[in-house]
């Protein structure tokens, strides 16, 4: 799905960051952080779930970082951030009223839509739900749209989860279950890998699009385990990472076999992608 | 229970006569580390926390166990000792399996015991794959996001 990027205006160009002013700023865990940013001229972009940005934050460095709010419609951007490097660090901790830089939205999307009518399964690993939750709020969106709902998110610790605050009002209408790696006797919920919970998740594998985001390793075997319960591997969807640099297919930074993953990606078929996770070199 | 599927009837039987339901009310201790692992629990209802005692950090829960599946594997080898606490997490409906009773039927029937073994060992297998997943401790690091 291609959408109008913030740098197509006149003047600008794909490789121009847009200045975009911090109005809001969470605290999700210890080192992640929700940015919401406003377009100085203009309501913003609109964004497909699972678009990325580049983000700049002046003077440090440019990062891809997927889209976390609401899809579809102009306005401001979410963007859900974890402080990992020197450029992470300098995002988190932009304060309201800051400026950063964004180049974008870049990417393919989640075809989420296309999922409607059948049911719906979220794999998620540690920061991975951040760029699948375009998907659950569109899910919430338009829930009569679809079967039954599952999110299904593992992450290391109960202190790391993310928009935990959100569960309740997400389990209204959808599943949501969540495990972690390790946690101590004052965490009621489950520990294990993720892919623990699939076994319990009710869905009809035949009539179900799976939407998967983590870690590499987390998604090959969240696929494996999709594939037995019975899930075709072209509606397993999963969402690739390699270092991205210019966004717009020309620095070849992100190539992973003959696939241009800011381009063609980030969202892949296990089908499509399967036979290049297999290879090593890679 | 999913642990005996495939298995005849006469099989059932004999497994089921070793058998006994038991409840545990939440935060119920199920077994504690070095106790004697005489039985093997399959959780029908709830959820059961494995735990290690860790000295100035308490007990931590390695991994949770829920309705369908096996609570204990230490009664399967000498020296027949728990090497992890339980815990019942929430109020647990489960069935306990005398290990003494279970292991003389299948030493008196080898064909019962290989199919037993083979179950606990697709158990056993789930967990080390699941426990090795883990060490790789994939959610630390990496992601650009």
């Amino acid at each position: 799905m291609a959408t109008a990027t913030i740098t197509d205006r006149p003047g600008h160009g794909p490789m121009l960051p847009a200045p975009f002013r911090v109005a809001r700023r969470e605290q999700d865990t210890a080192d992640t952080w929700t940015l919401t940013l406003e377009a100085f001229d203009g309501p913003g972009p609109s964004i497909a779930p699972g678009q990325f940005m580049m983000v700049y934050a002046f003077g440090v460095g440019e990062v891809p970082i997927s889209v976390s709010g609401p899809p579809g419609r102009p306005g401001p951007v979410v963007l859900t951030v974890r402080a990992v490097g020197a450029v992470t660090a300098a995002i988190c901790k932009a304060e309201p009223g800051a400026t950063l830089g964004l180049r974008g939205p870049f990417g393919n999307a989640w075809p989420v839509a296309a999922a409607g009518g059948g049911d719906v399964v979220v794999i998620a690993g540690g920061i991975g739900l951040a760029p699948l939750r375009p998907v659950v709020l569109h899910v919430l969106g338009h829930r009569d749209r679809f079967g039954s709902a599952s999110v299904l998110y593992g992450a290391r610790t109960p202190r790391d989860l993310l928009y935990t605050g959100l569960f309740a009002d997400w389990r209204r209408t959808i599943d949501v279950e969540v495990t972690v790696d390790t946690a101590g006797p004052e965490w009621p919920g489950r520990v294990g890998v993720v892919t623990k919970l699939l076994p319990d998740a009710a869905f009809t594998p035949a009539r179900t699009t799976a939407f998967v985001c983590g870690p590499e390793i987390m998604m090959r075997f969240a696929a494996r385990a999709l594939l037995e319960r019975g899930v075709a591997p072209e509606r397993i969807l999963v969402s690739m990472e390699r270092h991205m640099d210019c966004g717009i297919g020309l620095c070849g930074h992100c190539q992973l076999g003959p696939t241009l993953i800011c381009r063609d990606g980030p969202v892949y078929p296990y089908s499509t992608l399967a036979p290049l996770l297999e290879v090593r070199e890679l | 229970m999913p642990l005996f599927e495939g298995l005849g009837d006469e099989a059932r039987v004999l497994i089921a006569g070793c058998g006994r339901n038991v409840h545990f009310a939440a935060g119920d201790r199920v077994f504690r580390e070095g106790g004697e692992a005489d039985v093997f629990y399959v959780v029908r209802h709830g959820s059961v926390a494995i735990e290690a005692f860790l000295p100035a950090r308490g007990p931590v829960t390695i991994e949770t166990i829920e309705a369908g599946d096996v609570v204990g594997w230490s009664w399967l080898f000498p020296p027949y000792r728990w090497h992890f606490d339980a815990r019942a997490l929430s109020a647990v409906r489960a069935t306990v399996f005398d290990a003494v009773c279970l292991r003389e039927k299948c030493d008196g029937d080898p064909a019962l015991g290989y199919a037993l073994m083979g179950r606990f060992a697709q158990v056993l297998i789930d967990r080390l794959q699941w426990t090795r997943l883990r060490l790789l401790d994939v959610y630390g690091n990496g992601d650009h996001h």
